[in-house]
């Protein structure tokens, strides 16, 4: 080894001394600060913020928008996380094949993730529009009812849900498609030669090999359903009576609109343990049952 | 980047043939068509006029207005420049730091590694997203409040970044770092002649993703702008859809394809490249 004089680590040190002075201002200390700071008062104009303990937590407990926001993130996550996945390996195996168009199909599948969540979701707006959008041009060319998507209580939050696999699973299928074509080709010729079927050799080597990428993607996709609230600001702000409020969105309104912030840290602090939660989870568990080559 | 050899294999042995082929094409365009479908329709009714965006007639005239009534409807002009800057100092700053950190991490041995290293993977889940009351908090103690820097700095020290750079140093053949020393090559003058250039396929898909992420980042330059000088296109957009125009339907799409426009067409142009190193990158 070269690297391991003393004078070395004064190197490495500095040459990560820029991307950790940023790391600890912008990630370490708020995150700290975020749990400081939920058991303290809002600061308002004449009165410094004080210590209250528990406070912030009593009044997230007695919050039912809190909880409404806590469900609404559940059904969203467990809507999204899924099908967008399986949404991108199914794209990803198609694309690998060749037939005809196959260089449109793979754009149409990506190009939602290259555009702005905030510029889609106002087309989206209109497909939901009741009497005019696409949705009821559709729907009433088949004799159905019109229905207000975003505006009732039990479709809103499916509606938004639908928007958000639409624009995520091209960006998964991107890795799984990089990952399906590192497969060495000699795999197949020895399946087809012991005679399996495709859904044999999909099932048992195609899978199997592409288990890192499904956790990256996993861990991804678990991040966004709690990230993605871009959409929510043009189709619903949160409604109908709070029925597409996620965590995230809630944080903003408590923490910017109301301007309490010792409240929104302590919903952060919910935020970011949910987060770790999964996180340990994920590694915990799938990390045993994958083959890395 | 042992995967070269296998661009654009197809699935080989496996490649549905006759009636299979058939059934996948169909499906496939099924659902190419539907995931299209909302972009197909924001062009159908950015170039017609308002009286044909809920009717398709395929003689319906075509026009530009709704481009021309968008642009001047809203100060686009500057919230372009203004993403422009954006995206420009965020790949910048991101690229020059988390080169110097990855190969820190990728080929020097000094205690507290492991310790730090993890320090910045926890980015990977805390991200800078989620911390917008502190981020925010922090930001009007350094008088930076509703300024370009202020959008770009929480993103600045990418983990996901670090990490790429760092996996693609580390398959870097020794040989090559140790001749480049011989001949007297300091570590730095290593990193830009040895490392950077055999890391291309990855600088150009984290750049790409980069790009296109804080050309559409939302919530926080939300929070943290409140000027015309400052807000990206992403928040322009906002401001203008939600406000009096919010019901003609034309111009909306017309500012909603102007805003995503430049990406779009960059993403068309470099299709191929971008799949392709996304490939060689190996990012999985």
């Amino acid at each position: 080894m070269i690297h391991q004089q003393p004078r070395s680590w004064i190197n490495a040190w500095l040459l990560l001394l820029p991307a950790m002075s940023l790391l600890a201002l912008f990630t370490h200390w708020p995150a700290v600060a975020t749990i400081v700071d939920s058991f303290f008062s809002t600061p308002k104009a004449r009165r410094q913020s004080v210590f209250v303990g528990p406070d912030n937590y009593h009044q997230m407990l007695s919050d039912p928008v809190f909880w409404q926001a806590l469900s609404n993130n559940f059904w969203f996550a467990l809507g999204t996380i899924p099908t967008s996945i399986a949404l991108a390996l199914l794209m990803a195996v198609w694309v690998n094949d060749r037939f005809p168009g196959r260089t449109f199909v793979r754009m149409a599948f990506f190009t939602p993730t290259v555009l702005p969540m905030i510029a889609v979701a106002n087309i989206w707006l209109f497909f939901y529009t009741p009497e005019i959008g696409l949705l009821e041009q559709v729907r009433s060319a088949f004799g159905g009812r019109t229905h207000n998507w975003l505006g009732s209580q039990e479709t809103a939050l499916a509606a938004v849900t639908v928007v958000a696999v639409w624009k995520e699973a091209g960006f998964f299928m991107i890795f799984y498609l990089a990952a399906l074509q590192a497969i060495p080709p000699n795999l197949a010729e020895a399946s087809t030669l012991e005679g399996a079927s495709r859904w044999h050799f999909f099932r048992r080597v195609q899978f199997p090999l592409l288990m890192p990428t499904t956790l990256f993607v996993l861990v991804n996709a678990v991040i966004n359903a709690f990230r993605m609230v871009d959409h929510i600001f043009v189709l619903t702000r949160g409604g109908p009576d709070n029925a597409t409020t996620l965590l995230l969105f809630h944080i903003y309104m408590v923490g910017f609109s109301f301007w309490d912030t010792g409240y929104a840290a302590a919903l952060t602090v919910v935020l970011l343990v949910s987060l770790a939660v999964l996180a340990l989870l994920q590694y915990g568990v799938l990390e045993r049952r994958i083959h890395y080559r | 980047m042992a995967t070269t050899h296998a661009v654009d294999q197809g699935s080989g042995q496996y490649q549905p043939k006759g009636k299979g082929l058939v059934l996948e094409t169909v499906a496939a365009w099924a659902l190419a068509l539907i995931w299209i479908a909302p972009l197909a329709y924001a062009v159908w009714a950015a170039f017609h006029p308002p009286e044909f965006s809920t009717r398709f007639d395929l003689l319906a005239p075509l026009t530009l207005k709704n481009f021309a009534r968008a642009w001047e409807a809203a100060p686009f002009a500057r919230y372009f420049l203004n993403t422009f800057v954006l995206v420009t100092l965020v790949l910048v700053s991101q690229l020059t730091l988390c080169t110097l950190a990855a190969f820190a991490f990728a080929r020097y041995e000094f205690p507290g590694r492991g310790i730090i290293f993890a320090l910045v993977l926890a980015q990977l889940m805390i991200m800078p997203d989620v911390l917008i009351v502190e981020n925010y908090r922090t930001m009007s103690k350094l008088g930076l409040v509703d300024s370009i820097p202020a959008i770009a700095l929480p993103y600045v020290a990418s983990a996901f970044g670090i990490f790429l750079l760092r996996q693609t140093f580390k398959q870097v053949p020794r040989e090559l770092d140790d001749a480049a020393r011989v001949e007297g090559a300091s570590g730095l003058q290593t990193l830009l002649k040895v490392y950077v250039p055999l890391g291309k396929p990855v600088y150009l898909a984290y750049g790409l993703v980069s790009v296109s992420y804080h050309w559409n980042n939302f919530l926080w330059p939300l929070i943290i702008t409140s000027s015309v000088e400052s807000r990206p296109l992403t928040v322009g957009l906002q401001v203008f859809s939600s406000s009096d125009q919010g019901i003609d339907w034309s111009v909306i799409c017309a500012a909603t394809l102007m805003t995503s426009g430049p990406l779009l067409l960059g993403f068309l142009l470099f299709q191929r490249q971008f799949v392709q190193s996304f490939i060689r990158a190996g990012v999985k």
